[in-house]
């Protein structure tokens, strides 16, 4: 796997010219798994969505090598870089191998043919993501989590260094969201695959990522280690909570306990 | 490396693309089969070894007429509107994942169908004239619905639905102009409102092979791209596909292909519509659907017009039997799309 930098500088970016994003500064660390997480309507996802072209920002750029990824060809920065959105749709009654070939797409072009090459990223893909064994089962009868594991495999046939996951886990019980988080890291391991995702849950995101970036107002409040930007700072600062942090027993990484008006002891008065 | 996994999925990936081309293969004879057939049965019936004379340009007295000046034409010009109507519609039902997306449901037939209309009554033009203000008539209005559903990009159901109003008002224009039009040019104006081949001409598949060739290779020449919008805008944006570039070439050939075929036969009701799915239905979604559809497209024309023409007691135009076709399927389409928000 080769190393990449992905670097957003004074990006600027939003719809219907209203700012979403103001000047935000990051350079996505190398083959680390990072995890941006923040309060709704923070700018996670517009981030996500300029860093992989899918916004064009109003001011700045996103460099990938240092070239910017608005000026590339389209399939060759899809050679690179990968997305998962939120929502993808898989036509009406395709089979999980059919779809996931199609992550193959940046690898050709009009007239050339399927290769072996093709095949064995296929493989691979369904492999790493043990979906093998659905290979031939249409998408719409998987369950959820088999679901978004078969986009994954989709997103991993594309063979891009640098993958980019718009809040994989959502709508996915517990289980699943821990299976894909674990899938993700294996593929980070084992492939070196830079993977950056937008994450709701702030323990999940501090235990799984390398890096974490807290976005507040359209830009980057805090980005580091989880044991430096998890604190009970950071929670009010970006979520307007009130919490604890303490050390989680399983990881060993920092975990948040939010404090509510109620639920806590001794802050129960009316509980009978 | 040997490795029986991918052996096995090289294997079924061949299965599927076999039976995309067993499955086009199958709708290319039947197309050749039903072309042959009302070339030779129709009121009266002519030796298939005779048809085939007349075509290899022997004459044969009385024969020659049938075969060559009215059933030849008429065929002929069916399979190319048919496969125009299929190839354009399909490719809005792909690009915009909804088979309601179809031309002939988002007012770009009744806008090519009202220009000709106001051509014909109150400018009381004829010819290739009223074809070519059709066809960018219906540009027109696909550039007119495209950019009043335009926000944050283009939504499909927002279109759709901006479309079915646009569609509306044009045929309120139809009707009205149709209502004070003069006997004379109703006759030529009727054929606006439901498609027909009725006085086919041979040399006027020359517009629509010429359409073919242009339109219908710009759009196979984006099946990859168009198979990769099936996922979704970004999943396609993500794979590589300028999504906005391709769309415009997409609308721009699809309506030029459309629009064309509409201005030789009028508009052939929901053959467009109904091309898509039911190729879709028969290929079973392995590999792309322009190709099937054409096909489709074709089918419905050639079958429908010889329905119209011979089967039924009283003659028809091939836009009444297709729009008793269509009618049903469009309101199955909106109560089960309603219920699944599906897509193509």
């Amino acid at each position: 796997m080769t190393d990449h930098s992905l670097v957003a500088t004074e990006l600027s970016a939003g719809y219907d010219g209203k700012a979403i994003l103001e000047g935000l500064n990051l350079a996505i660390p190398s083959g680390r798994i990072t995890a941006i997480v923040g309060a709704n309507a923070c700018g996670k996802s517009t981030f996500l969505r300029t860093l992989s072209r899918l916004l064009t920002p109003t001011k700045g750029h996103v460099l990938l090598d240092g070239t910017s990824i608005h000026r590339m060809p389209a399939r060759q920065l899809a050679r690179t870089l990968g997305l998962l959105p939120q929502a993808p749709i898989a036509p009406e009654g395709i089979t999980v191998a059919d779809l996931v070939s199609r992550g193959r797409h940046p690898h050709k072009s009009l007239f050339s043919r399927w290769t072996r090459t093709d095949d064995e990223a296929v493989d691979g893909a369904l492999a790493a993501t043990k979906t093998f064994e659905l290979a031939e089962r249409p998408v719409d009868e998987l369950s959820g989590g088999q679901r978004q594991r078969v986009w994954i495999a989709m997103a991993l046939a594309q063979e891009t260094d640098i993958l980019l996951l718009d809040e994989p886990t959502t709508f996915l019980d517990i289980h699943h969201q821990i299976e894909v988080l674990d899938l993700l890291t294996d593929l980070n391991r084992a492939r070196g695959t830079t993977v950056v995702m937008v994450l709701h849950d702030l323990n999940l995101a501090a235990r799984y990522a390398d890096d974490l970036v807290a976005m507040a107002g359209g830009t980057i409040h805090a980005f580091g280690a989880p044991e430096v930007v998890l604190t009970d700072q950071m929670v009010r600062e970006v979520f307007g909570l009130e919490s604890r942090i303490i050390e989680d027993p399983v990881s060993g990484r920092p975990m948040m306990l939010p404090i509510g008006r109620h639920g806590s002891a001794g802050a129960g008065a009316n509980r009978r | 490396m040997p490795s029986p996994t991918i052996d096995r999925l090289a294997v079924n990936r061949r299965r599927r693309a076999r039976r995309h081309s067993i499955a086009f293969g199958l709708l290319l004879a039947l197309v050749v089969l039903l072309f042959g057939f009302t070339l030779s049965v129709g009121q009266s019936i002519v030796a298939p070894m005779d048809v085939l004379r007349v075509l290899s340009g022997e004459p044969i007295p009385g024969t020659s007429f049938t075969v060559g000046q009215l059933r030849l034409p008429r065929a002929v010009l069916s399979v190319l509107a048919g496969v125009c109507f299929g190839l354009g519609g399909v490719a809005f039902q792909i690009m915009l994942r909804n088979p309601l997306a179809s031309p002939d449901i988002i007012g770009i037939t009744s806008g090519a169908g009202a220009a000709a209309v106001f051509a014909i009554v109150v400018l009381q033009m004829s010819g290739p004239a009223v074809s070519l203000l059709a066809v960018g008539a219906g540009l027109g209005v696909a550039l007119l619905v495209y950019g009043l559903s335009f926000r944050n990009g283009v939504g499909g159901t927002r279109l759709i639905l901006v479309g079915i109003g646009v569609s509306a008002m044009l045929q309120s224009v139809i009707a009205y102009i149709l209502s004070a039009a003069p006997s004379w040019s109703l006759q030529e104006a009727m054929r606006w409102l439901t498609g027909s081949v009725n006085g086919a001409q041979l040399q006027q598949a020359l517009p629509l092979l010429l359409a073919l060739a242009v339109f219908g290779s710009v759009l196979l020449s984006r099946t990859r791209d168009l198979e990769a919008l099936r996922l979704g805008d970004d999943m396609a944006s993500a794979l590589g596909v300028r999504v906005a570039q391709t769309r415009m070439l997409v609308i721009a050939s699809a309506v030029g292909m459309i629009a064309a075929a509409t201005a030789v036969t009028g508009p052939i009701a929901f053959v467009a519509f109904l091309a898509g799915p039911i190729a879709a239905r028969i290929t079973r979604s392995n590999g792309s659907l322009l190709l099937p559809a054409a096909l489709v497209g074709g089918l419905l024309v050639l079958v429908g017009d010889y329905v119209g023409q011979v089967v039924l007691p009283s003659r028809y135009p091939v836009g009444v039997i297709t729009g008793a076709l269509g009618a049903p399927y469009l309101i199955f389409l909106i109560v089960r799309v309603n219920r699944t928000g599906g897509a193509l």
